[in-house]
């Protein structure tokens, strides 16, 4: 017999490949079908429920709430500050797995007042949710798009726009004060991305866990990170540009990402009342975001970039705050907002990796000269004192 | 001896929640309880520009399901089976069994009860000083229980572990507790097994009424066991009551007449919390703590009870009309611990 008859005679590859696919769809549907003995929890009902969202409106508390256990909850009476709530109207039905549903309950709350609130689910337990501060929800209106939208503006666009100014000074400078900058971009870029992953684990705690809790921030991170790398590996492919312009390109794509993440916390904060508007929150931002536009600018320093590649570069780093701000005003919960801080974490450190070879002198080997250490650190402070603005 | 409750009519029921509009909102917001179907915020804003008027549960307990009702608890006096002894004396025999069983302690949740005859409080044991008691207690839960009267009796009838056989009732098995009625008053009885906290806020409580060999005066009874629940076992109390049904009687306010004499015996079983209290509106009474003198000990609108104080009030409502009462704690009132006469 041949080769070529044997090979003849062999299986296709797909259907190798699908034999033990084929196989765990057999079992699972045994499982399922003849419902196994010993597969079932021994044990109690496990009840959680998550509150993901508050609305406050004129004598109405509204919860949006989220089964984040795996058995099905029955929610049955509302305490608020210690007192049951009649009128408070909750689902009739048991909430599934995964399952949402609001409760809405009448209630004089006063502005800036701490609430306590409790649901009694039909075994007893108690969901217990507080409001730190009662503060009217702003109302999805003109206003609210507008307030949310130049906040957006003055605290993406404009300070990274102002960012990138200093690229006459930058251009004019000598070759290792660029690669000075380029060390100072660094570090900030590397604070940056701490400071998402602190963030976005600080909010996956907040909500429901059974998406992953904070393990969201991580996949967030991972699949930037990988869908940066093939961004990248496109743009070296079609040799679109200097090599300065793309890593300036990635720069603003992994900036872009975080100030989406950083937008939607803005916003989730506004609506829940917990975030103080002010000239000084305002500052603190432009200040912390300005640095951002630095970090654009420093990889095209030695290029000759059309202003209007410029302010592209600026909007893509810089308008995402406005999008993020009114997704997070009006629809944001905690998963969502882990999930894209962990984007913007991962982004940046993929673009971090892409600047990382322009801070030795070319074709230097050995390791960081004193001077670059010395910027990698001050943009780690620069980005720490900076955050200390925003609180 | 005591006055059979008037049976609720339809037209009593809508009087009573006309008198409560605040009740007949309550009635109505809760009947269709879809989410789908519940009014909007801004309608619910519009229905109650003040918010809610009165703290109240959602929805209804169904006694039949729970097994008893807290109207027939109010009332419904054990005096037991009853023979003479030789030489003339009354000997009354109750039978006893302690149970676990599901009740709803307030609308639709659920509570695992330990009752002694499925019900919470258990059954209101009634007796004249000098009798001789006899209480048959089998246990038919999976832990050991006692039944600890409070009276005098001998150390061996104390239903406290180390006491005898009586003292620690295990699971299957049976004892009977004997001894004299005595001293005449308001008394109670629980049990008594180690973790104490656990075997009494379960539900294994009751009152013991011994009346005086005089009787006192003909009066309209009724029997007040004020109890809480934690249902999420973390050791404080969700859920206050007067006869374990979270506000039950403001749905159902207890009817009285005008100028009746109105005794309450009432027994204080509060677990978690230190003190618990009653206060009746526009009203005062004469209380008689602990029931063991004749003589009131005062004339007012309050009183406070610790756990297993307990006492008899005495009331006579000169004005038709609804009278609140409840504990002198907002929280306990408003986590379930609030009710209405109704005098007619």
């Amino acid at each position: 017999v041949t080769t070529e008859a044997k090979q003849a005679h062999r299986a296709p590859g797909w259907i190798l490949a699908a034999i033990p696919i084929s196989l765990l769809a057999i079992l699972a549907l045994l499982l399922l079908a003849f419902d196994l003995p010993g597969l079932d929890r021994n044990g109690p009902p496990i009840e959680d429920v998550a509150v993901e969202r508050t609305e406050l409106r004129p004598g109405v508390i509204e919860l949006r709430v989220r089964n984040d256990g795996p058995d099905a909850v029955r929610l049955a009476q509302v305490v608020v500050n210690d007192a049951f709530i009649a009128e408070a109207s909750l689902p009739t039905e048991p909430i599934g797995r995964l399952g949402q549903a609001t409760v809405r309950i009448p209630y004089l709350w006063n502005e800036g007042e701490a609430y306590e609130i409790s649901l009694l689910t039909s075994t007893g337990v108690t969901v217990a949710h507080s409001i730190e501060a009662a503060a009217e929800t702003p109302k999805a209106d003109a206003g609210f798009f507008g307030l949310l939208g130049l906040l957006g503006l003055y605290v993406g666009l404009i300070p990274v726009m102002m960012g990138m100014l200093w690229l006459p000074f930058a251009r004019r400078a000598r070759e290792p004060v660029v690669r000075f900058l380029l060390a100072v971009t660094v570090g900030l870029l590397a604070f940056l991305a701490v400071e998402a992953v602190v963030e976005g684990i600080d909010q996956a705690g907040q909500g429901a866990q059974s998406f992953g809790g904070a393990s969201l921030v991580f996949l967030g991170a991972l699949l930037a990170y990988v869908a940066m790398t093939g961004v990248d590996g496109w743009l070296r492919r079609r040799r679109a540009g200097a090599d300065g312009w793309r890593v300036a390109l990635l720069v603003a794509i992994g900036i872009g990402l975080h100030n989406l993440g950083e937008g939607l916390a803005i916003g989730g904060a506004y609506a829940a009342g917990a975030l103080a508007l002010g000239a000084f929150l305002v500052i603190g931002f432009a200040v912390h975001n300005t640095t951002e536009g630095l970090a654009i600018v420093a990889p095209v320093a030695r290029e000759r970039p059309r202003l209007r590649s410029l302010v592209l570069l600026g909007v893509i780093a810089g308008l995402p705050v406005v999008p993020g701000a009114w997704i997070g005003g009006l629809a944001s919960n905690p998963q969502v907002t882990a999930l894209l801080l962990g984007v913007g974490a991962g982004a940046i450190v993929q673009v971090v990796q892409q600047i990382l070879p322009a801070l030795r002198p070319s074709g230097e080997r050995r390791g960081l000269e004193p001077a670059i250490a010395t910027g990698l650190a001050c943009g780690l402070l620069l980005m720490w004192g900076t955050g200390l603005l925003v609180g | 001896m005591p006055l059979d409750r008037t049976k609720l009519t339809r037209r009593s029921l809508l009087g009573a929640a006309a008198g409560a509009g605040a009740l007949a909102v309550v009635t109505g917001a809760s009947g269709g309880g879809d989410s789908s179907e519940a009014p909007t915020p801004e309608e619910l804003a519009r229905e109650y520009p003040h918010g809610p008027l009165h703290s109240g549960a959602r929805g209804h307990v169904d006694a039949a399901a729970n097994g008893f009702d807290p109207d027939a608890i109010l009332t419904d006096f054990d005096g037991g089976t009853v023979t003479t002894l030789p030489g003339g004396r009354t000997l009354r025999t109750w039978e006893v069994v302690a149970r676990e069983k599901e009740i709803q302690v307030a609308p639709g949740v659920s509570f695992l009860a330990w009752t002694y005859n499925g019900r919470v409080p258990g059954p209101t044991f009634r007796a004249t000083e000098g009798d001789r008691l006899r209480i048959r207690f089998t246990n038919a839960t999976g832990h050991p229980h006692t039944m600890h009267f409070h009276g005098i009796h001998p150390s061996n009838m104390d239903g406290i572990p180390g006491s005898g056989p009586g003292g620690l009732v295990e699971p299957g098995a049976t004892f009977t507790y004997e001894f004299d009625a005595t001293p005449f008053g308001l008394h109670l009885y629980h049990c008594h097994t180690f973790p104490l906290a656990t075997h009494i806020h379960r539900g294994l409580y009751g009152a013991f009424i011994i009346d005086p060999k005089t009787p006192r005066p003909d009066a309209h009874e009724m029997v007040m066991v004020m109890n809480g629940f934690d249902t999420n076992f973390d050791g404080a109390n969700e859920v206050y009551a007067v006869n374990t049904v979270a506000f039950h009687y403001m749905h159902r306010p207890i009817k009285v007449r005008r100028d009746e004499l109105v005794r309450i015996y009432l027994v204080n079983v509060l677990e978690f919390d230190a003190i618990n209290s009653f206060h009746l509106h526009a009203n005062f009474f004469h209380y008689y703590p602990t029931g063991t003198s004749l003589t009131p000990a005062e004339l007012t609108d309050t009183i406070s009870q610790v756990q297993g104080q307990r006492g008899i009030l005495e009331v006579r409502f000169p004005y038709a009309g609804r009278f609140m009462f409840h504990a002198h704690k907002s929280e306990f009132a408003e986590l379930g611990w609030v009710g209405m006469f109704e005098v007619t």
